[in-house]
Formats: C-alpha cells, structure tokens, sequence
C-alpha cells in the first residue's frame, strides 16, 4: 500500500488533501466532521481583525452546470469570515489540541500595515496552528478594501506582507496567490524573495456566472443587483494547473513547495496536480458539492494509481511532469500523426465530420453508408474529431514513423526532433550547427 | 358489484371501479422538466442525423432536443410541428423502437436510445398546454379544397392547405374527427381526450371546415366534390375489416376488434364496458395487442393471442408484445383458428398449428381447443368502398409521388393510399406532402 502521508514545510499530515480556507472550514463543527471523514488538514477560513466582516443576506453562489446538473463551476461572493477572532481562535486551538496528527494551516486578512500583521501573528502561534496562509487572493468584497487579490495584483505588496510575518513568526508562512493578474511567476517570485516557505494556489477567478435574462440582473443576485465574484470547481482546473506549472518550471522560483488549488474534485485530478509539482492540495468546491465523504474516493484511488504505477510515497510523484512541460517553441515539429478512426468502434454520429468539414481540414469523408473516413492528404492531426467523437477511444492518434511519408505535406517523416527556432520559416531562426 | 373476472360470459363492471382508472392511466408518465433536461443531455447532437431519416415526417430531431436542452421547449416544439402538425398524438402512439429510436446511434451503441418520443411530448405538450396554435395562414388563394377523412391523413392535409390559404373543408363519415386517433388508438397512449384536444387545437388556423357525419358515397360523390372544390384529398382510412373465414365466426361474442376498442375509446363509463371472462384475439398486429391488453385491462381473466406465424415475423414490434406480456396476455404464435366452437354462443376457439412452406403456411394436423366467451378479430382492415374511377394497388388506392392518384385533381393519402406503413406518423406525412403538391398544382 502506498504512503499517502506528506511533510509539507515540517508540517506532517496523514494525506495530501486538506480542506482550502472557505466555508467548509469555517468553524469548529465543520472541522471536526472534516477530519472524522479522513481529510489530512484544513486551511481555516480566512481570519480578519475585528470587528468581523458582514456577509450579504441573500444568495452568496451561482453555479455552472453540465448535463444532469452536474455543478461544474461555481461563483461565490462571500467575504473572510463573519465570526468574531477570538471564537475562531479559540476553536482552532481546541480542534488542533484534540487532531494532533492533522494539518491546521490558519489563512489571515488583515489590512496591509506591519502593526496589524504583528498583532495578529501570535495570537495565531498561540493557538497551537502549524501554519500561516496569506490570503492575497479573494478577488471581491476585500479587495475594494485593499485587501485580497489587491495585495496580490502587486508583486512588491506581496514582498512586503510576506517579510513582516516572516519576521514576527515562527510558523512557516505560505502565500496563497489570486489568478486575477497577467503572469502567475510575478507574485510568485515576490514570495519567494518576501521569505514565504511555500505558495498556494489559485484563489478564485473573477467571474460573473450568469446573468437572469428576466431581471437582467447578474447572478447571485442581491435585491437586483450582483458583484463579481470568486469562480472555482472543476471548470477551473486547467487554468490552476497551468499556473502551478509556470511556478514550478520557472528558474526563478523552481523547487518552491506548492499546495494546489483550483477543481481538485477526484484523485485524479490531485494526482495531476503533484505531478506539476505540488506538494499537498486542498479542495474546496468538491466538499460543497458532495460533502467530506469524497475524500474517500481521493484517498483510494491515488493510493490505488500509486501502486499499479509502483510509486511508494507522494514524494515520489511530486513534480514528475515538470521536465515535461515546456514552450510552444520547443514542441517537435518533426513529430507527425493523423487520425484514425476504429470502425467497429464508431457508431456514425458524424461529429467528427461535421466539426472537421465546418470548421477544421475536410479531412473526414462521409459516405452514403455512413462510413467515416480520415483523409490522411488533408489531417493536420488538429486532434478536433478525438475530442468531440463521443466514443472514447475511437479516433486515435496515430504517429507516422520516421522515414514514411506524410500525404499531406508530400514530406517523408524526418527521425530527428527539430523545433521553432530552427525551422526555415521563422524569421529569427538561429542556424543549427 | 356482483361480477369478477371469473364471471362467465361477456358482462361488465369485473373490476372495482377505481381499478379502470388506474388501468388506463397513461402508458408512459410524461417527463418533468428535469428528466426532460436529462433525456436531452444525451442526444449527441449527430451530423445528418440517422433518427431523422427513420422518422416518416422527419421531424429535425437533433435540433428539437438541443433546444429543449437549453430550456426552449416551446422552439422545440414549433421545430416539430412545422414536419408533424400531430406530433402531439405521433409522440405518444408512434412504434419509436422500429422508428426514430431504431435508428438512434445511442441504440446502436449501448441499446438505450435518447427518448426521442417522449421528449417530443414533453415538447409539444408543453406549447399546448400554453394553449398556443404557433402557425398563421398565408394569403387567401381563393382556392378551395375538400378533404375526406379526419383521420391523421385528412388533418395533415387540410392544416397544411390552410396554412397555404387555401379554404379546406373536411368531410368525416364518423359523428367526430380524428380518424383514428379518437376511435382507434390504445386508450392507455391517449389519455385525457387528447385526441380531441389535439383537432381543436389544429383547427385554430383557421380556414378549416369539418363537417362530419357526412360520407362520401353516401352523401355526396367523388364528382360532386370535384365539380364543387379545386381540388379532394382522399383520407379515408381502412374502412372494411377482414372475414375470418373460419367456421362459426357468425357465432354471439365473435366481434371486430377495431369495433371493440371503438366502443372502448367512446365509453364514458369503461366499468359498463361488457368484456369476455376468456378472450380469445386472432391476429398479430398492433390492432390484436391493443384488443388484447384492452381486454385484459377491463378485467378479463384471461386473454390469448392466436397468431398464424412466429414471433419474428410479427407485425407488432417487439416491445408492443413485450407490453402485452406485462400485462398478462398469452401470446400463442404459429397457430390458426380453424372453428369457432359454442352453441349459439361462442364456448371457445379451435385452433391448429401451423409451419411455414415456402411463402405459404400449412396446418401441421394438430389441434387445440381454448375457451373463449369473446373473440376479437383483427386480421387486417379493408378499404371500405373506392369511389369510381380509382385505380387500386394491393386492395389500396394507388398513388405516386405525393399522393397522386390516376385521376387528375384527385389526391390521397394515409392507410387508403397505397405505399408506406399503416401508422399515424405516415398518415400525417403523406398528407402533409400531398398538401404541398396540391398548393403547387393550385397557385402554379
Ligand atoms: C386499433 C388500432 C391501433 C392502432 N395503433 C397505432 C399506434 O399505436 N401507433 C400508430 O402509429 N398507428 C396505430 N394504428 C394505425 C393508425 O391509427 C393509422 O395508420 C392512422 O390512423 C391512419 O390515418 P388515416 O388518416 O389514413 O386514417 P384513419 O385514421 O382511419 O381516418 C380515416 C377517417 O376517414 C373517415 N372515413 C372513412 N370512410 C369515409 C367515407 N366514405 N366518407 C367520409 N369519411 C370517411 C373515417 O371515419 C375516419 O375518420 C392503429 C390502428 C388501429 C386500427
Ligand atoms: C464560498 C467560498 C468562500 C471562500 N472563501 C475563501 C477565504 O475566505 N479565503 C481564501 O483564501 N479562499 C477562499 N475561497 C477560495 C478557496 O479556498 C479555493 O481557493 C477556491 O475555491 C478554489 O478551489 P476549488 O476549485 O477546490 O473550490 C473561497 C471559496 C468559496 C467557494
Ligand atoms: S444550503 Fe443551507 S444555508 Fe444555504 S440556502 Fe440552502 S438551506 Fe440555506
Ligand atoms: S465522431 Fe466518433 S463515433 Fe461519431 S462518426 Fe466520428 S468516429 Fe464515429
Ligand atoms: S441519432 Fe440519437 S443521438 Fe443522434 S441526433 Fe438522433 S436522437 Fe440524437
């Protein structure tokens, strides 16, 4: 059975999945429930001076969904949270006493002064926490106060904040980042070079998920009227692992431990985002949908995955896709593959045709029979029939070895890798020697 | 109430009274919003969908679903009824699993097709429970047209004549309209008199006169209406049943089983509805299943099925007789009557088995008796009379094309006309494009 168990900063946790700061790890009750349904730690709810933040009194989510109302996003709007700081921290220190083994990570927002770090710092040690998070990333209601994603839009202010709770803690210091900027390495660096132990990340997505067209009011919508909000759950998942690996790749700050964030909803999804690089991962939309059952179908099938692949320890994963990962420039352009389609397979939907006649290559041809084919002279290999056909499976890739040749191009496959910088093409081609 | 199923004879009231409603209660519940959601979620949306080549009206499946997915079933349904003014009825009564469903690549590759019918009812139904008719008439042509039979055929025809502007008027021998649908359809597919709902509904275009009572041959002629319209749809159905040439069938308790769920359809009172203790129903179409679970469900204790040839070869798809099974009716497949036992009275049906010789069948010698108070008739219905001058095909009113018959300015469609099966959907259909050709030869 493959070890689940991780060490993320010295702190030890019995599995990577830990609850992220947001309502389910609000209070007390919902913690204890957490961590009796196997979650390996939280990140409470983000704490805040007080007197405490309001919430709104209407509805704080709206939701995206797939077929079956399978809840595929989800935007919220709500604020840190709206308990008074002694009750949170006299609950965390009390759940930490009681869940020894478990990971307490506590997220703070406190505005952007030293004086109002260092007041809130040991009061935080105090409860017996293992971490600290800085929460720079909820892209509303606290960023209007500069807080939030407005620290974490300004690399510098990241710097700043991250130095003074080095400099007035103990506790290792982790930096939850906001996706809302332009390039994810920028805060990340400010971490690094602020002193942060790690960062985490993403932090919602600014969104507004739909608009009620009877109303014409965004949705949530409050008396009318609504607010961007946070965006997270499955549908944010490509965008979080894209900038978890621009961290983990980027020379700068490579080696930085990551937590993951961003549509963790299955294993499968937390294994992807160790393998770009991160250390623990934390959920949050998957518990609000499902609840903190879910853990157990994370915690089965990675150690299941873990050990049909003979990976002994999380460590062994983490980070195993990096090198993989690179520039657009670098791709092989000698590698060439077309589609092909298993007949016994298809089942004459023609979605491949009609996604690559109106819109790709004309490369499928449809016959009276319904039979359809790929026409190797016009497959730019585009990959539109594989990910449309609604057989898994059916359309494939095939690669064309070196040495035949490719109809379309009239070119005999090449055996070396040949990239960008060097094709004829491309105007700053540097000549290969 | 003093009768049971075990009371000998042919008697009403064999049921408690609140058993007939939950007998006849619709065959299939009718999706809510969300199942609806979900059915359409699964239709992939194909290119030169195969479900719309397989529906006789080819209805634009695809797009009608998509659009109850993204929560527009009233664009739905319009999409709909622009190929199928009856999709109401056709969603309901339609055999979906040698039509649309057949066809299904979702049935091709896991044998659960998307639920094409019932999404087309959940569609129509919930246009007109809005009470709205979503077609307008174009410009009175001046033209005018008599249409004969109220039948699915005679409706498609005249709704899409006026739609053209044409003046239609709609002459239907039975005291309503509705053809089949009001006097012949299951009572479990149709609830709620919808097939009466439906022709108020479809008569909201206006510009559509329906006198019934009032039959061709009776009380006027095929010349007549020539000398009177510009043009006659000929929709009269199938009139005329088949003898059962066997002996005794003149016995008491022998009937015609499309007279039978007649009178069932009609009935105000399904408790005062006489039926057999022992049935016994002789055919193997869609008519011998409807009898048949009919008769069951009015409390019949038992009910058989006497079919000439085997379970493939029978006209009734599969699920229709798997339907009949769940009801309790017995399928007897490979035999035939050959007498009608009883004195005065039917006492019971003698029945032979049969093998098949070539194209023809042949007695094997072996007999068997089945009691039966009641025999239900349904081997195939016969035009009722052909107004002169028609060619027939195959004992049907030969046409071409869209409905042509010999007789310049004379058109036909629905089970009368030669071609295409005995189903509403193809009813509607061969109207449908009659009109059409008729709007053609008409305005040039
Ligand atoms: C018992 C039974 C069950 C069926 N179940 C199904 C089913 O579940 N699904 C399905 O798709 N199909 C079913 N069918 C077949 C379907 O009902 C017919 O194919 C369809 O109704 C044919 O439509 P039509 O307009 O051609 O004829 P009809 O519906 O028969 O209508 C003909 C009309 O013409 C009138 N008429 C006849 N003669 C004259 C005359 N001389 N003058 C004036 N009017 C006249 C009749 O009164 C009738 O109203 C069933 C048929 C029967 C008998
Ligand atoms: C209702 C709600 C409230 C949240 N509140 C906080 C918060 O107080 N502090 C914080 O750092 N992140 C907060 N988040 C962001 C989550 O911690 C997490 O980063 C984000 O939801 C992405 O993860 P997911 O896709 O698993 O939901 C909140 C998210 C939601 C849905
Ligand atoms: S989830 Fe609970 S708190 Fe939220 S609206 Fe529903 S009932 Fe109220
Ligand atoms: S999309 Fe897939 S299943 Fe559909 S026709 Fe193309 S290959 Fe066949
Ligand atoms: S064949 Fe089936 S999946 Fe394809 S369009 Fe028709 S209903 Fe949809």
């Amino acid at each position: 059975m493959a070890d689940l168990s991780t060490n993320f900063l010295g702190i030890k946790s019995p599995n990577p999945f830990w609850l992220a700061s947001a309502p389910p790890t609000d209070k007390e009750y919902n913690v204890v429930r957490a961590f009796k349904a196997g979650w390996g730690g939280v990140v409470w709810k983000t704490l805040g001076e007080d007197p405490h933040v309001v919430n709104v009194n209407g509805p704080r989510y709206g939701a995206i969904y797939g077929a079956d109302r399978r809840l595929l996003g989800l935007n919220n709007i709500e604020l840190i949270t709206d308990r008074p700081l002694e009750v949170n921290l006299r609950e965390i220190k009390a759940v930490k006493r009681a869940w020894p083994d478990r990971a307490m990570i506590v997220s703070l927002m406190v505005p952007c002064e030293e004086a109002a770090w260092k007041r809130i710092l040991p009061l935080v040690e105090d409860t017996g926490a293992d971490g600290i998070e800085l929460n720079f990333g909820c892209p509303h209601g606290m960023s209007e106060r500069g807080m939030g994603s407005a620290v974490g839009q300004v690399p510098e202010y990241i710097e700043m904040v991250a130095r003074w709770c080095k400099a007035n803690t103990r506790m290792p210091v982790i930096v939850k980042l906001t996706p809302n900027i332009t390039d994810i390495r920028y805060p990340a660096r400010a971490a690094k070079a602020g002193g942060a132990d790690a960062v985490s990340l993403i932090n919602t997505i600014s969104s507004i998920t739909s608009v009620n067209l009877d109303t014409m009011s965004p949705e949530p919508s409050i008396d009318g009227k609504g607010s961007h909000g946070g965006y997270c759950g499955p549908a944010v998942k490509p965008i979080a692992l894209n900038m978890v690996a621009e961290i983990a790749r980027d020379p700068e700050t490579a080696g930085l431990p990551i937590s993951g964030i961003g549509g963790v909803t299955t294993w499968r999804d937390a294994a992807e985002f160790l393998a770009l690089g991160c250390g623990t991962v934390q959920v949050c939309t998957a518990a609000m949908t499902y609840g903190f059952k879910v853990v157990e179908e994370m915690k089965s099938g990675l150690s299941q995955w873990m050990d049909e692949k003979g990976h002994g320890s999380i460590d062994e994963i983490v980070g195993r896709a990096v090198p993989n990962v690179t520039d657009w420039q670098y791709l092989n352009l000698n590698y060439v593959t077309k589609a092909r389609i298993d007949q016994d397979s298809c089942i004459k939907c023609g979605r491949c045709y009609a996604a690559c006649e109106d819109t790709s290559h004309q490369a499928i041809s449809m016959s009276e029979e319904r039979v359809f084919e790929v026409i190797d002279e016009e497959c730019v290999a585009c990959n539109l029939c594989v990910n449309v056909c609604p057989v898994e499976n059916c359309i494939t890739m095939e690669e064309l070895e070196p040495g035949t040749m490719d109809t379309r191009t009239g070119k005999v496959v090449e055996p070396d890798y040949a990239n960008w910088t060097t094709h004829p093409n491309n105007p700053g081609a540097c000549a290969a020697e | 109430m003093t009768n049971s199923p075990f009371t000998p004879g042919i008697v009403p009231g064999r049921l408690q009274p609140e058993a007939y409603e939950a007998n006849f209660a619709d065959l299939h519940e009718p999706l809510d919003g969300h199942e609806a959601l979900v059915a359409a979620d699964r239709c992939y949306f194909c290119h030169d969908a195969p479900c719309i080549t397989a529906c006789p009206t080819e209805i634009d499946i695809p797009l009608f679903i998509r659009q109850i997915a993204t929560g527009t079933p009233e664009a739905a349904a319009r999409t709909i009824f622009h190929q199928n003014i009856l999709g109401g009825m056709c969603a309901r009564v339609c055999p979906t699993e040698t039509l649309c469903e057949e066809a299904c690549v979702r049935e091709i590759a896991e044998g659960k097709p998307v639920l094409i019918g019932q999404l087309q009812r959940y569609a129509t139904d919930t246009l007109m429970a809005a009470g709205v008719h979503p077609f307008t008439r174009a410009a009175p042509t001046g033209k005018s047209v008599a249409v004969v039979g109220a039948g699915p055929a005679g409706l498609a025809c005249a709704h899409r004549l006026a739609m053209h502007g044409h003046e239609v008027t709609i002459y239907d021998a039975r005291p309503k309209g509705g053809g089949l649908n009001e006097y012949g359809i299951a009572a479990y597919k149709t609830v709620e008199n919808f097939a009466e709902a439906e022709l108020d509904w479809l008569m909201k275009i206006g510009g559509i006169t329906l006198e019934t009572g009032k039959a061709l041959g009776v009380d006027m002629t095929l010349d007549s209406l020539k000398a009177e319209f510009d043009a006659v749809f000929l929709g009269m159905g199938l009139a005329g049943v088949n003898a059962l040439r066997a002996d005794g069938e003149d016995k008491a308790g022998v009937m015609d089983a499309v007279g039978f769920i007649s009178d069932l359809r009609q009935a105000g009172d399904l408790s005062a509805l006489p039926v057999g203790r022992n049935v016994v129903v002789i055919g193997g179409g869609m008519t011998a299943i409807d009898a048949a679970v009919q008769s069951k469900l009015l409390g019949a204790e038992t009910v058989t099925i006497l079919y000439r040839r085997g379970r493939d070869a029978m006209p009734a798809s599969r699920y229709e007789q798997d339907l009949a099974a769940s009801k309790g009716v017995r399928i007897v497949f490979n035999a035939m009557p050959v007498a009608v036992l009883g004195n005065g009275a039917v006492t019971g049906v003698r029945a032979e088995y049969t093998r098949a010789e070539g194209k023809s069948l042949m007695g094997t010698g072996e007999t068997f008796d089945l009691p039966a108070d009641q025999v239900l008739k349904a081997i195939g219905q016969t035009l009722g009379g052909t107004p002169d001058g028609l060619t027939l095909s195959d004992g049907k009113i030969a046409v071409t094309d869209a409905g042509r018959t010999g007789v310049s300015g004379v058109w036909a469609g629905g089970d009368c006309a030669s071609g295409g099966e005995d189903l509403t959907v193809t009813a509607v259909a061969e109207g449908r494009d009659a009109a059409e050709d008729i709007h053609k030869a008409l305005v040039g």
